[in-house]
């Protein structure tokens, strides 16, 4: 058993034999007596090599051959397939596929002609290597990825002399030099990317179209609006809204919008439900509302997907995409899923006319929680 | 041209392996080819380096060509996506859609969306290559993920690949984003719904959340500029550096030598396959063929992502069911697991982490882990040796078990991210799911790794029973005495060797936690972990049948076995044996069998209760 001797580093739990441990270390070998019988079996090298088919019948090398001729030309027979499907078939005809259904006729044309081109040559090549090339294995040796040692000592003495016949190591103010102006350099490159990706936020994601343009002061008017069915673009009459029903709704103006008109809705959609007085829970939500007609933002406080899905028996409001559930009886708060704050209510009321409009802008920032949201 | 210059026993070597005796071309056409490659060769001394390239030896297994398919599908993404750019405008500026599908005429849209309904409508063949390019983006991923399993479960990642599964990480890493990019770029509904949710996710990052969401998106939410920024980064950034990194980690497989499964005649110290020239040019070639017509024929018969269905994207609707691509999807359902209680009020300040935990921390934490664990499995082995065979599954039942645990959980959170499908589908609550989920993705993973577990140790003693006893036959044959016994046929040495290749193992022991002055030594606390760690690696190993152990089995009741002859004697054949190839380390299995069959009564013991 030499095997000891001959690797002697390994694990680094296990000092060696100095300390006066006897542990066993998972890099050494198990010494025990063998009676001549080997510790490991040993690789008894390769098989026998079996011949294919085609190495010993010529005729059965000639179907192969006959397989990867036929491969090849069902390849040629779908590009040329595939360029009469692009010039002959209507791109707009469909047609019926069973087990699929209406499909355009030139998009499954050209796929299968492609695909037949394709797997002709992949099918043909593959075949080919597999019956008539070479079967026998070949042997390559490897060598330890590790450089000889005097390359690697080189290697160091290289960088060393280098480093040394460039002053780098008696002259340090060069080092710091050269340091300091590769740290910064980057600077130049990196300032104006940081500085023009985008604006500051400021409140920018506490108010919405609810507040009214901003005056001159940076004060909102907070005046009331007219809510607006989406997308006709009509006032809501109050008494248009009957209990269970839900309008998809967005402040008056909004849809006239000539720019920004996805950044506004992204922020003011809201959704209006009326429900039986008596099964508002909430005196707030009573007060907020008008006889049952109560109004909140339709983007969800998780991640801000629109709360599209409104239950009428249960009162509850789904989002689609994580499936918070928002119990409107409640004051929309939060009964499953994994949205914490409960969907900002807007307050309403209704105008000489009838028409619903809001008292004032939503209480707190809509959407998506952020750091300073509550400082706000 | 001095040979001398090349150190001897370097693989460099092989490039001045046969510089004399140049044989004439033997045909016209060869003369040719030898003509216009001399042409070349005379302004770049390719030829060794070619000459070596076309003679490598790439051994030969299915499992191989996982990362071929990733690689090919990456190609084919390379391909149909240069055609698409060439119709597809990154615009979010608006416009009134005019083309052909009658369903959305005059709705007011992005001109991204526009431009890709243009391409599925009115570019003759545009559909096809759209379809492919999606198709393929998923094959991609499934491609490398598939190849990571393969390379985790065999160990292929361990000395010297450490730096090649690193590479393998960003690269997975970087894909999932790619696609993210890519699949948000047509700005319908579906996507539109995705790139909102990216913005709440970022809005969530304690502190400088807003700022970084306004930063991104050039303003407030959804703005002008994601479009185009997305655009860039889908089609230039990432994918310039997905395609540096593929190249090195393709040129590390080449210069490490691709790994091998054992066998006989497969050593640590070879490479045993077929040579690039025909062979691999041939099947590999022609698999890149295979690749692109499968996923052809998929994108000709089976429509992915139809955004004309989705329509335009607008903040306000959305459809039920949205679903990201199946690679987001992990993300996504740990989204969907988080409870709300994890955000919080600190100071008139929230911190949601509710969200942050599954947009912002999971993706990289996954990924770290995954780059981190050969250095870590290095650490707990202590193993400095260079693996070039690879281990079977069954014979790491622990990291094989880790690796079972962490698709499992990887699985939970998938299968998450559809849960209202599940629950359509079935009939059940979504509420009762996705406390199923909760629930599942602290209890299926541990599991996943006990029954991995023990199914390879399971499998590692079939395995030392076939070797100790051979083949039953079935056979039941009647002694002279009247006594029965049934027939084993025996093994031979070839199929043997599958089953005692493999290195035995052993905890690595604590050792004194004082030096021996009696001074506790500072690495103390650390080796303990070690050796703990050690412990729950390889505390209940079954180790390979040694030819003792064979001896004993024989000697030991078994004459009535009737095995032949020549299959004894085969094993017994010792001459010739030299030092262990492999360099194997190990403690011998000696008595593997008896602790084996006292702690797991049953298939441990089988081999004993026979006897």
């Amino acid at each position: 058993m030499n095997e000891q001797d001959s690797h002697p580093t390994g694990g680094e739990v296990t000092p060696t034999g100095e300390f006066g441990s006897s542990a066993v270390r998972l890099d050494q070998g198990h010494v025990v007596g063998t009676g001549g019988i080997p510790e490991r079996f040993e690789n008894p090298g390769f098989p026998p090599h079996v011949h294919r088919g085609a190495d010993l019948d010529e005729g059965a090398a000639k179907r192969a051959e006959r397989i990867v001729v036929g491969l090849f030309g069902m390849s040629i027979l779908g590009t040329l397939g595939f360029i009469v499907a692009y010039f002959a078939i209507d791109p707009h005809a469909s047609m019926f596929v069973p087990g699929i259904g209406q499909m355009n006729a030139l998009h499954l044309a050209l796929g299968l002609t492609m695909a037949a081109s394709l797997l002709g040559i992949g099918l043909g090549a593959v075949q080919w290597a597999k019956t008539l090339m070479p079967d026998q294995e070949d042997v390559e040796d490897r060598h330890p990825m590790r450089s000889a040692d005097e390359d690697r000592a080189k290697f160091v003495e290289i960088l060393g002399d280098g480093a040394e016949s460039a002053h780098l190591t008696r002259r340090p103010l060069l080092k710091y030099a050269v340091g300091g102006a590769l740290g910064l350099f980057a600077v130049p490159v990196v300032l104006p990317v940081l500085g023009g990706l985008g604006p500051m936020p400021g409140d920018d994601l506490s108010v919405s179209f609810w507040n009214g343009h901003q005056e001159e002061d940076g004060s909102y008017p907070n005046q009331p609006m007219r809510l607006m069915r989406d997308p006709q673009n009509t006032p809501i009459k109050a008494s248009d809204v009957t209990i269970g029903s839900v309008f998809h709704v967005m402040p008056e103006g909004l849809l006239d919008l000539e720019h920004h008109i996805l950044e506004e809705k992204a922020k003011a959609a809201v959704l209006v439900m009326r429900l039986d007085p008596d099964d508002i829970q909430s005196q707030k939500q009573r007060d907020w509302g008008h006889q049952g007609i109560v109004a909140y933002s339709k983007i969800c406080t998780h991640v801000g997907c629109p709360v599209g899905l409104y239950e009428q028996q249960t009162h509850h409001l789904l989002c689609p995409c994580h499936q918070s559930t928002f119990d409107v009886t409640q004051d929309c708060k939060v009964i499953f899923g994994p949205a914490k704050r409960a969907l900002p209510q807007l307050p309403i009321t209704v105008d000489d006319e009838g028409y619903l409009i809001s008292k004032g802008p939503f209480a707190e920032a809509v959407g998506p929680s952020f750091w300073e949201r509550g400082s706000a | 041209m001095s040979t001398e210059t090349v150190p001897a026993g370097r693989p460099a070597d092989r490039l001045r392996d046969g510089d004399q005796s140049v044989a004439p071309a033997s045909s016209a056409a060869a003369r040719k080819a030898g003509g216009f490659a001399g042409w070349i060769d005379d302004r770049t001394s390719g030829a060794k380096g070619v000459n070596y390239l076309l003679r490598k030896v790439f051994p030969d297994h299915w499992s191989f060509m996982l990362g071929e398919i990733a690689m090919y599908s990456l190609i084919i993404c390379l391909i149909t996506g240069a055609l698409l750019t060439l119709w597809f405008v990154p615009s979010a500026g608006h416009t009134v859609y005019d083309g052909s599908f009658v369903p959305l005429r005059g709705q007011m849209m992005s001109e991204a969306y526009a431009s890709t309904l243009n391409i599925s409508f009115d570019v003759r063949g545009g559909l096809i290559i759209r379809q492919i390019h999606h198709w393929a983006a998923l094959m991609f991923i499934v491609g490398l993920t598939v190849h990571m399993f393969r390379v985790f479960f065999t160990g292929a990642f361990r000395k010297p690949r450490e730096l090649n599964w690193v590479l393998g990480t960003v690269m997975a890493l970087l894909a999932i984003i790619e696609g993210f990019a890519g699949y948000s770029l047509p700005d319908d509904l579906l996507s539109g719904t995705g790139i909102r949710a990216m913005e709440g996710f970022v809005q969530t990052a304690p502190v400088i959340g807003s700022y970084l969401a306004y930063a991104i998106f050039g303003g407030p939410f959804p703005g002008q500029m994601i479009i185009p920024r997305l655009y860039s980064a889908h089609v230039l950034l990432i994918p310039a550096i997905l395609v540096g990194l593929f190249i090195v980690h393709v040129t590390m497989v080449a210069v490490n030598k691709h790994t091998q499964y054992p066998g006989p005649g497969k050593t640590n110290d070879n490479v045993v396959g077929y040579r690039v020239m025909p062979v691999y040019a041939a099947k590999a070639g022609g698999f890149f063929f295979i690749v692109f017509g499968v996923i052809a024929l998929i994108s000709a018969l089976f429509t992915i992502n139809p955004i004309w269905a989705y329509g335009p994207y607008d903040p306000s609707p959305v459809t039920a069911g949205s679903q990201p691509d199946w690679y987001m999807g992990f993300a996504d359902g740990a989204l969907r697991l988080l409870p709300g209680w994890l955000e919080f009020e600190i100071l008139g300040f929230t911190l949601s982490l509710n969200i942050a935990l599954g947009a912002l921390v999971l993706l990289p934490l996954v990924y770290t882990l995954l780059g981190v664990y050969p250095f870590f499995e290095r650490w707990v082995t202590g193993d400095n040796r260079e693996h070039h065979l690879l281990e079977r599954p069954r014979n790491n039942p622990t990291r094989t078990g880790i690796g079972m645990a962490a698709i499992v959980a990887y699985s939970v959170f998938m299968f998450a991210a559809g849960n209202d499908i599940i629950a359509i589908k079935l009939g059940m609550s979504i509420n009762d799911i996705t406390r199923a989920f909760q629930i599942g993705l602290f209890v299926l993973p541990p599991l996943a790794f006990w029954v991995t577990k023990r199914i390879c140790l399971s499998l590692q003693r079939h395995d030392r029973d076939l070797a100790l006893h051979q083949r039953e036959s079935g056979r039941i044959i009647r002694g002279a005495e009247g006594s029965f016994h049934e027939r084993h046929d025996a093994l031979s040495e070839y199929d043997r060797w599958i089953l005692v290749q493999h290195d035995p193992v052993a905890p690595l022991e604590l050792t004194a936690e004082v030096d021996e002055n009696g001074v506790a030594r500072p690495a103390a606390r650390k080796d303990r972990l070690r050796a703990k760690l050690s412990h729950f690696y390889f505390k209940d190993a079954v180790n390979p049948v040694t030819p003792a152990e064979l001896a004993a089995a024989h000697h030991d009741g078994h004459h009535a076995e009737a095995l032949d002859a020549e299959a004894l004697e085969a094993p017994f054949d010792y001459e010739g044996i030299e030092g262990d190839q492999d360099h194997a380390p190990g403690v011998g299995g000696d008595g593997a069998d008896t602790e084996a069959g006292a702690s797991e009564q049953g298939i441990g013991s089988a081999s004993r209760l026979r006897e």
